[in-house]
């Protein structure tokens, strides 16, 4: 690449490289700051009567008996709320045709899903505010539920909101070519499949939270909150609760895992703020396990009808599908309810040449809890719809799956392209990385192995999946639709006259390495060792304006306002060096936190020399000298709406026909993720994804009944994956930088949760096949699978 | 029946006698009273492990024991671990594995992997992962946690 040099042309110390993070020593040592952690003067703690009843008209609630009891501060109905907050819609303009319906932090009048917050109860403590939450009464007049998606737009079922004619939120056709005549052409094998995604939450381990201050004397809210967009909520509480933007200070520390599940506007933490600014105290919301898996978003549930045709050559000659999902009551704010089937319409067969291509969704309203965006939003659906339809065609045509991917992949000498629904794509590697896929696991000595061991009674099976990853996005993925959700991040890198260097971004940190991989860039390009490098994100009054950590943008988008921040940081202080030193800035380097010749590496002067002459003895400098030691930069992409990543990966399972039980032996993935900052952050990125994927595709399942109650509310029966059933996982790297940066980095975090249930059941069907038996139903449990078998 | 009840217990070697409410979990009273923030609550049903504590040298689910349980017992949580410097490998090796993400998990984490280090486990990926199946971690997928307690068994680690 021509250009001016950057931290590529030279030798790096951190970049690449597996350094540590910083942040596990204290997280060790019982010194993190969760929510549930923070103590505040005179601090109230909140607790929510939570509907019971999936879809009502709310006739009474009696809170006389909880405002009595000693320790209660103060009790809240939606009638008292509603007065102080701006109801909230989930639509974007972009997604044209969505509607849904004023939503208010606790219900008014109608309750539309089990676990909406009725009642809010502030106390002294969180017990005796449970204990004041089981005195409310609650008198609901039952409506007829709507809980499954599949009949939710028949005549006959009822409307969940008076004002619509049905409950259909949001739909789009994708159609490209001609679908009807591929499908139609007497060449081609045609193979049809329905599909069923489950219902999966994200069961952070730490529950949402928060704890709001509000200062009358200022007029000042802060809040904060185990979330992974600080910016846009300091912009929903300013907005929805009458504030100053500016006198809302919204704070994210340690956050114990997020996933998606902690961006969207939750009532109950609404209400917490509002409650802090009417009672002028702190307030502190925990939600206990059970209000998690009634409250936090869920996602997929999707009923996907596929078609593929494939010609005898194994070249797919029209991809369609119709999908059909149920978000719940309400499109979620701000970020709305229809991006994930979006996702499904925009992804499926993305990695394929594909000329024809049909895809419709609808999406619909139910009474069940809301879904909305939840790691790999959309990419589970749509990258099993496509992988498992094109298996299963390969199995028909008597071709090899590894073949009828090499056939239909996308040449990695294409880019840029787009793939059939539009999507502009470049700097991809999917032959390559199928390729290393197929040697590092064996391939072929493995197939051998499996029909060996069927002639045994073992049934084992591989399971392929090529896929993409949406990353890096651009304002095109929200921005242009209204909402308050920045693609663009901020990065401050000051140098302080002790020669440390002090990062401050607006990409926030869950444990996945934010802070690392800044201090790493930092590091790097600035010139100091990694440890003078301080790193400060999560706080809307101290870090650059930005949004945050969603859609696997922290690395490519805050690293490259990192990268250029401190080029620019390092810029001028060899401008200020070349003055004291009575050289040029072009003839010094910064390495190992000193000013050197670039020639040779000779030390000319620490930076704390010269920061302490900048700062201290300004004296001995020219007065038209005026060194600030600080530099911000911003970034955002500009060419590409988002910046895809590709992945290759591989299930090995074992079937027990007699239990039905799936047992995932091996599991091999081989990223594309751009320039690997930290190796060893990627791979965890890549495996922690994975796990959560085999959970989505074996275990995970939010079970309603027909009355829209959760049925398995506890961690006991919410199966999530444990380590005695989970594989090592094996990671390679193939690395194509994104040419949208100068760092070169996409994003890493949700290939896994994508890729790896079409994977699975892949194997499961490649496994289950010599027994004449097939599932397309997630969680591949052991009782579908003997269903599937005929056995029960 | 008393609503409250004086308790006598040590905590990191820190002896002590509190009132305490007869329904309250001990790690309700680790956290809200003695301030000892680092044991993390994820399930409240004994399901997740996030709160597991050592109690008179067993490990214990803090959520699924009441605080009047503990009259008179001996208790290390992960604070107290940290400043005697016990475990001191495993930390290593979990900062080397980069063995935690968000964190959340790691005070029980750390708690039952120094519980099959010490109690002797062999460096047997199969037998750690067993030992580790009631503790429940979303971010990493296990493998690294793996690494560090063979990281720890085997010696690779200078703590």
């Amino acid at each position: 690449m021509s250009g001016p040099l950057t931290i590529f042309d030279r030798p790096r110390d951190y970049i690449g490289q597996p350094v540590p993070r910083a942040d596990t020593k204290r997280l060790l040592q019982g010194r993190g700051t969760f929510i549930d952690d923070i103590q505040l003067p005179r601090m109230l703690h909140a607790a929510f009567v939570r509907s019971s009843v999936a879809h009502g008209v709310i006739t009474g609630i009696d809170v006389a008996e909880a405002r009595a009891l000693p320790g209660v501060v103060a009790v809240y109905t939606g009638a008292d709320i509603a007065p102080h907050v701006e109801p909230y819609v989930g639509v974007l303009s972009h997604l044209a045709g969505l509607r849904s319906a004023p939503q208010m932090p606790l219900a008014v009048g109608v309750t539309r899903w089990i676990g909406e917050p009725l009642a809010m109860i502030v106390a002294q403590s969180r017990a005796v505010a449970e204990d004041a939450a089981a005195l409310v009464t609650v008198e609901i007049d039952p409506l007829e539920a709507v809980t499954d998606m599949e009949t939710a737009l028949d005549p006959a079922t009822p409307v969940i909101h008076a004002e619509m004619d049905s409950n259909l939120a949001w739909e789009r056709t994708v159609d490209v070519g001609d679908v009807d005549a591929a499908f139609a052409r007497d060449d081609v094998t045609v193979v049809e499949r329905r599909f069923r995604f489950g219902r999966h939450t994200g069961v952070t381990l730490e529950t949402r939270g928060a704890v709001a201050a509000y200062d009358p004397s200022e007029d000042e809210l802060t809040f904060w909150y185990s979330g992974q967009a600080p910016h846009m909520m300091q912009f929903i509480f300013a907005k929805h609760l009458g504030l100053p933007e500016e006198n809302v200070r919204v704070v994210s520390q340690d956050v114990g895992g997020s996933f998606g599940i902690k961006i969207h506007t939750y009532g109950d933490e609404v209400a917490t703020a509002l409650a802090a600014k009417l009672l002028g105290r702190p307030v502190k919301f925990v939600a206990d396990r059970m209000e998690s898996f009634l409250s936090d978003i869920h996602a997929r549930d999707h009923v996907v009808d596929g078609r593929i045709a494939v010609d005898a050559e194994g070249r797919v000659a029209a991809l369609a599908f119709d999908d059909i999902t149920g978000i719940g009551p309400f499109s979620m704010y701000p970020r709305t309810s229809a991006i994930e089937a979006n996702q499904v319409l925009n992804l499926t067969g993305a990695p394929y040449v594909i000329g024809n291509y049909r895809a419709h969704a609808k999406v619909v309203f139910q009474n069940k809890n809301m879904m909305c965006q939840y790691r790999a939003v959309g990419h589970p659906i749509a990258m099993a719809v496509a992988d498992c339809l094109l298996e299963d065609a390969a199995h028909e045509i008597g071709m090899d799956v590894v073949e009828i991917r090499r056939r239909n992949l996308i040449p990695d000498d294409a880019y840029p392209t787009q793939s059939a629904s539009g999507m502009k794509l470049d700097d991809l590697s999917h032959h390559k990385s199928l390729e290393t896929l197929v040697e590092t696991m064996d391939y072929d000595a493995r197939r051998a192995e499996h029909a060996k061991l069927r002639e045994d009674g073992i049934y084992r099976g591989l399971g392929l999946i090529s896929m993409v990853e949406v990353t890096n996005p651009s304002p095109m993925f929200y921005g242009i639709g209204g909402a308050p959700i920045a693609s663009q991040d901020g990065a401050t890198i000051r140098l302080d006259a002790g020669g440390g260097v002090h990062v401050s971004s607006s990409v926030t940190e869950q444990g996945q390495g934010t802070n690392a991989i800044l201090a790493q860039i930092a590091a790097d390009v600035f010139g100091v060792p990694i440890a003078r490098v301080k790193v400060t994100t999560g706080d809307t009054r101290t870090t650059p304006y930005g949004g945050g950590t969603w859609a696997s943008r922290g690395a490519g988008i805050g690293g490259e306002a990192c990268l250029q921040a401190a080029q620019a940081l390092k810029e001028q202080v060899l401008e200020v060096a070349a003055v004291i030193l009575q050289s040029a800035p072009g003839k010094l380097d910064i390495r190992a936190g000193a000013v050197v010749d670039a020639e040779g590496g000779a030390e000319r002067m620490t930076l704390s020399d010269l920061a302490r002459t900048v700062y201290y003895r300004g004296n001995e400098l020219p007065a038209d000298l005026k060194p600030e030691l600080v530099a911000t930069r911003h970034y955002r992409v500009t060419d590409f709406p988002f910046v895809f990543t590709n992945c290759a990966m591989a299930a090995e399972v074992e079937v027990d026909p007699e239990t039905g039980f799936v047992q995932v032996l091996n599991f091999w993935a081989v990223e594309d993720c751009g320039r690997v900052i930290n190796p060893v952050l990627v791979d965890e990125q890549v495996r922690g994804g994975v796990v959560q994927g085999i959970g989505g595709a074996l275990y995970e399942e939010c079970i309603y009944d027909a009355e829209g109650q959760l049925q398995n509310a506890t961690m006991a029966d919410y199966l999530v994956p444990m380590a005695f059933e989970m594989p090592d996982i094996v990671v390679k790297h193939v690395e194509t930088p994104t040419k949208t940066s100068v760092l070169g980095a996409k994003g890493a975090g949700e290939a896994g949760t994508g890729g790896a249930p079409g994977a699975v059941m892949n194997a499961v069907n490649d496994a289950l096949r010599p027994l004449g038996a097939e599932i397309h139903q997630m969680p591949m449990t052991p009782e579908r699978i003997l269903r599937a078998l005929g056995k029960v | 029946m008393a609503q409250t009840r004086m308790i006598r217990l040590t905590v990191n070697g820190e002896t002590g006698s509190y009132t305490v409410p007869v329904r309250q979990n001990l790690v309700d009273f680790i956290r809200n009273d003695l301030g000892l923030t680092g044991s993390h609550v994820g399930c409240e049903h004994g399901v997740c492990g996030a709160c597991s504590i050592e109690v008179n040298g067993d490990l214990v689910r803090g959520c699924l024991m009441f605080a009047v349980q503990a009259d008179g017992a001996e208790i290390t949580t992960i604070e107290g671990l940290a400043e005697s410097g016990r475990g001191a490998a495993l930390r290593a090796a979990f900062t080397a594995r980069n063995a935690l993400q968000c964190g959340y998990c790691t005070p029980g984490m750390l708690a039952t992997a120094l519980d099959y280090v010490e109690g002797g486990g062999a460096a047997d990926r199969d037998a750690i992962r067993a030992h580790l199946s009631g503790n429940y971690c979303r971010c990493t997928g296990y493998q690294s946690i793996v690494d560090a307690v063979c990281d720890v068994i085997e010696g690779r680690v200078e703590a």
